[in-house]
């Protein structure tokens, strides 16, 4: 400030008000200290670190074409005579929820895109979750002390899975109708309950009136508030306990080594959601999805053969088409009776959510494990959990494709009694064998490892020896001890095996048809390269000499 | 950025640590404060340097245009998307016509654009945000042992402090209101959802078939149009959806009531025949039904597995299909299930003529569709 000003009006300095500002609101709220500690936040960087953030962009775009939607649909079972600007339905009795569904297709401006995109990213919520689920289990990243997110993740799932079923149901068209038909049995198949528990949620005998309204409540507000919840609390508690990071030089299991929050990590997080977005959008224009005007409205003698649920619900009803006609009859009184489809579509997703909840547990136990965890393990490393997880991936899809066997059928031109045998067969018989062979593959590829570690790396220079044998001169990766060797200890990080991963052969020059650099030199130039006093310098010499 | 220079570990200039940091000694440079800063914070910038030391190269200004270009495009796109989603005609119209544009259009504006945008930012974050390598310390474990003993005190104080263990009499007392307040929470949720599937009928024994439905007379079998069938109306071999025909017959509230009607072929009708007497005179007091009327025959078009429309006729082999998880049902042996997970028979609707027209001659003799379980 002048002299001259201080007895006017205090001019308004602009360079100075964003200091003034911060200045102002650390006087309230002292954030100072925790504002830099969340800029100086460390992330490791990896691909299969950005699985979760798929799933979140995912939901965050859910919400957003979710909330869209909304506006414009009308749960009600009411019976109405469409009168849009769909043809070919015109005249049709149809529900209100059915009619509104088709008006957002076709009389809302850019309706459709939304409902395409949101059909889209529900999808695409569900696989980022699944994929994201296995890179944890296979890198062994629900370990102490990250069990907790372990159940939130996995509750996540099967929330997905009823938020999306529920979305699948709004509707109304034929698809919809028949998801809930079947739903409705799976309800009645509760032993001592099911009748009470089905009738109470539909209101009456299927399908009855109260079932959409209140699948509504669920799908937009219930569920989206829990799942929201959880997913606050899943980032809190990966921010909390810091990120897991793979072994490599410098990184240990008490720190993080990546780049900081801001502006690096925050810039590349915010450009991945624009582009999941993006993809999202994308999808949602180009590729046509639930086109429930072709199916029409949901009349229960309609047959929809081919009628699929969504990719996420199709291991629930593979399970139910591979289960045999086992009903349990109860010879008591009346006679009572377990219907076969409880197995397949209550108790099965029951095991499927407990089990897996409880594996970080076991594996501790089993394993004597108290410690807590924060360096990743390569799938390879740990072979009996890897066989375990491609055991369970190996269900999964056989659950999946018998969930599609009419259409394989169909492709394929084989009997649709075949598929249904092959699949009640592959269940029992392609788990084990998943395990076995991936059991042997892991034991493989540390095998290798070990031997690269302990040998070196291929040059691909063969050598004659004295004696007229023929040896491939290895490239030890460290300099050799007393006894001549190079050996290094398996350490459970990627191991180099080509020459190039060395630096011994110069990065590729950039530019696409004329370099925009020059080349670099590589950066251990032959003559500094740890040599084996096995191979003579002059061969070496040769192999840099070949290279220009 | 004024930051060129490339600080590595060993070459932090002047900063000491923690203690002796002074923040206001003017030798020091921004980044020097941010290291302190995220010195403070546990953290040690390790490696930090720019991407192009030298600034101005051709391969900076590369980047720089490159980026430039996708975020000019990024633009451009969106742009496009608000002028389609105002003046494409949106409207839906039968045939190939420019309103079928409407959603790819929107689709590639909007995600042409947001990915490029999202490109741009993360080539931005490569290729010109500084190259660095931060370690932070995890401080992971537990808490120190005499902050955790300090805090459980705390705790059972608390309990103490209530007095809940000394007095007996006050817990107990506790007891009611929680539990009484526990109950009005659940009860008006349960009180209000909960709907007896017996009273006052038994609602998944009673279909549209139900003569009471329809003031005692027996319930016609009409077409969707509510139009009657005679018999004449459905060939030989032939089969036909067909509904009660009473209001709304045909619409979801009788959703339990379709049902197939089929002329069998003679010698198709005689096997059935065959399979009925056999299992009456096995059992006189089991289910099966006389049910045919001459060669025809009405079964429930509701799977008894999961409720699917079980009504894919195969006429060759007299099976029907449920396209939903394939149970097979063989018409000539009162509807048997015969391959998939369904357990039971398609119930049948006992037909008769009236007037020359179709009806039923009573309701379903058991319960149709899926089982559960107190069905009788
Ligand atoms: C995890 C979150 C969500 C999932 C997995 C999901 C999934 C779905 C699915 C699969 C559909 C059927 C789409 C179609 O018509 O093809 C749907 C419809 C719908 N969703 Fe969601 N959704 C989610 C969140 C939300 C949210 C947060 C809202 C609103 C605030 C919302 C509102 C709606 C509405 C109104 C419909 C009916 C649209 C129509 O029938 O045309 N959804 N949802
Ligand atoms: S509903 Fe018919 S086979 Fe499942």
């Amino acid at each position: 400030m002048t002299p001259a000003k201080t007895n006017r009006r205090r001019r308004l300095d602009l360079a100075k008000v964003p200091e003034a500002t911060a200045q102002g609101i650390d006087e309230r709220f002292q954030v100072a200290t925790p504002l830099r500690r969340v800029f100086n936040k460390v992330f490791p960087d990896h691909w299969s670190f950005m699985l979760g953030e798929i799933a979140l962009y995912s939901f965050i775009t859910l919400l957003l074409t979710g909330t869209f939607l909304a506006l414009f649909f009308d749960p009600s079972m009411a019976e109405t005579t469409y009168d849009g600007s769909y043809a070919p339905l015109r005249g049709i009795e149809m529900s209100k929820a059915y009619e509104t569904s088709l008006n957002i297709s076709f009389d809302v401006r850019g309706g459709l895109i939304m409902r395409q995109m949101h059909h889209w990213a529900a999808l695409l919520f569900m696989a980022a979750i699944v994929i994201h689920m296995f890179r944890i289990f296979f890198t062994g990243a629900f370990r102490k002390p990250r069990e907790l997110n372990w159940i939130i993740g996995l509750s996540l799932f099967w929330l997905g899975l009823t938020e999306g079923f529920a979305g699948y149901s709004l509707p109304d068209d034929a698809l919809s109708g028949t998801g809930l038909r079947i739903a409705d049995a799976i309800v009645l198949s509760i032993p001592l309950v099911g009748s009470w528990v089905a009738t109470s949620l539909f209101g009456g005998e299927f399908p009855a009136t109260e079932i959409l309204p209140r699948l509504y409540i669920l799908h937009v507000f219930l569920v989206p508030g829990i799942i929201l919840a959880l997913i606050v609390v899943h980032i809190g508690l990966v921010v909390k306990q810091k990120h897991t990071q793979w072994p490599g030089p410098g990184r240990t299991n008490h720190n993080v080594v990546g780049i900081r929050m801001f502006p690096g990590f925050a810039a590349k997080g915010g450009g991945f959601f624009m582009i999941v977005f993006g993809v999202i959008a994308l999808l949602g224009g180009l590729l046509q999805i639930n086109p429930i005007w072709l199916f029409g409205p949901y009349k229960t003698a309609v047959v929809s053969a081919g009628s699929q649920p969504d990719w996420y619900v199709m291991f629930l009803d593979g399970s139910t088409r591979l289960m045999p006609a086992w009903d349990i009859h109860i010879p008591l009184g009346d006679g009572y009776t377990i219907p076969a489809i409880f197995w397949p579509t209550l108790v099965l997703p029951g095991l499927l959510t407990v089990l897996p909840m409880l594996y970080p547990f076991i594996e501790a136990r089993l394993r004597r494990d108290k410690q807590a965890h924060h360096l990743l393990q390569r799938p390879r490393d740990v072979p009996a959990r890897t066989a375990l997880g491609a055991m369970a991936i190996g269900f999964y899809l056989v659950l999946v494709l018998s969930g599609a066997n009419d259409v394989i059928a169909e492709a394929f031109d084989i009997s649709l009694n075949a598929t249904t045998w092959a699949g009640r067969i592959g269940i029992l018989l392609v788990p084990p064998i998943a395990y076995y062979l991936t059991y042997r593959i892991c034991l493989g590829l540390q095998q290798h490892d070990r031997e690269v570690l302990v040998h070196g790396v291929e040059t691909g220079i063969i050598r004659r020896l004295p004696d007229g044998r023929f040896m491939e001169v290895h490239q030890p990766l460290a300099p050799a001890d007393a006894h001549g060797h190079g050996a290094l200890d398996y350490a459970g990080a990627p191991v180099p095996k080509k020459m190039n991963r060395l630096g011994a052969i110069a990065p590729a020059v950039r530019g696409f048809f004329f370099p925009i650099e020059k080349p670099a030199t590589p950066a251990l130039p032959p003559a500094a390269t740890p040599v084996s006093p096995a191979v003579p310098p002059q061969q070496l010499e040769d192999a840099g000499t070949q290279q220009h | 950025m004024t930051t060129v220079h490339t600080h590595d570990a060993d070459a932090g200039g002047g900063a000491s640590g923690v203690e002796n940091f002074d923040v206001n000694d003017a030798s020091l440079n921004r980044f020097d404060l941010v290291r302190e800063g995220a010195r403070r914070d546990g953290v040690e910038i390790v490696h930090y340097a720019p991407r192009f030391p030298a600034p101005g190269t051709k391969a900076e200004k590369r980047v720089e245009r490159s980026i430039a270009l996708l975020l000019t495009l990024s633009g451009l796109l969106g742009f496009g998307f608000v002028a389609a989603y105002i003046w494409w005609p949106f409207h839906y119209e039968a045939g190939a016509n420019p309103s079928k544009l409407y959603t790819p259009l929107l689709g590639l504006g909007l995600g042409g654009s947001l990915f490029l945008l999202g490109a741009a930012i993360i080539l931005w974050a490569k290729k010109l945000l500084p190259d660095e390598i931060a370690v932070q310390d995890r401080h992971d474990g537990a808490s120190p042992r005499d902050e955790q003993a300090l805090t459980g005190a705390t705790m059972l104080n608390l309990v103490d402090e209530t007095g809940i263990r000394r007095r007996p009499l006050l817990k107990a007392a506790f007891l009611l209101p929680a539990g009484a307040l526990g109950l009005a929470a659940v009860a008006p949720l349960v009180g209000a959802l909960i709907k007896n599937p017996n009273s006052p009928e038994p609602i998944l024994l009673n279909t549209g078939w139900n003569p009471k439905n329809n003031n005692g007379n027996k319930v016609r079998l009409t077409r969707e149009d509510g139009t009657p069938i005679r018999p004449e109306d459905v060939s030989v071999g032939g089969q036909m959806t067909v509904f009660p025909g009473i209001p709304h017959g045909a619409t979801n509230v009788w959703a339990d009531s379709p049902v197939l009607l089929i002329q069998l072929r003679e010698a198709d009708a005689q096997r059935l025949r065959g399979s009925i007497a056999l299992a009456m005179a096995n059992d006189p007091e089991s289910r099966p039904v006389e049910g045919m009327w001459g060669n025809f025959v009405a079964y429930s078009k509701i799977c008894t597995h999961a409720g699917c429309p079980a009504s894919l006729y195969e006429q060759q082999t007299n099976r029907l299909l449920c396209p939903c998880h394939q149970s097979q049902f063989l018409i000539t042996d009162q509807a048997k299930p015969i391959f998939g997970p369904a357990t039971r028979r398609l119930p049948m609707l006992p037909l008769e003529l009236e007037d020359g027209l179709f009806v039923a001659k009573s309701d379903f003799l058991e319960a149709i569709g899926p089982a559960y379980w107190e069905r009788p």
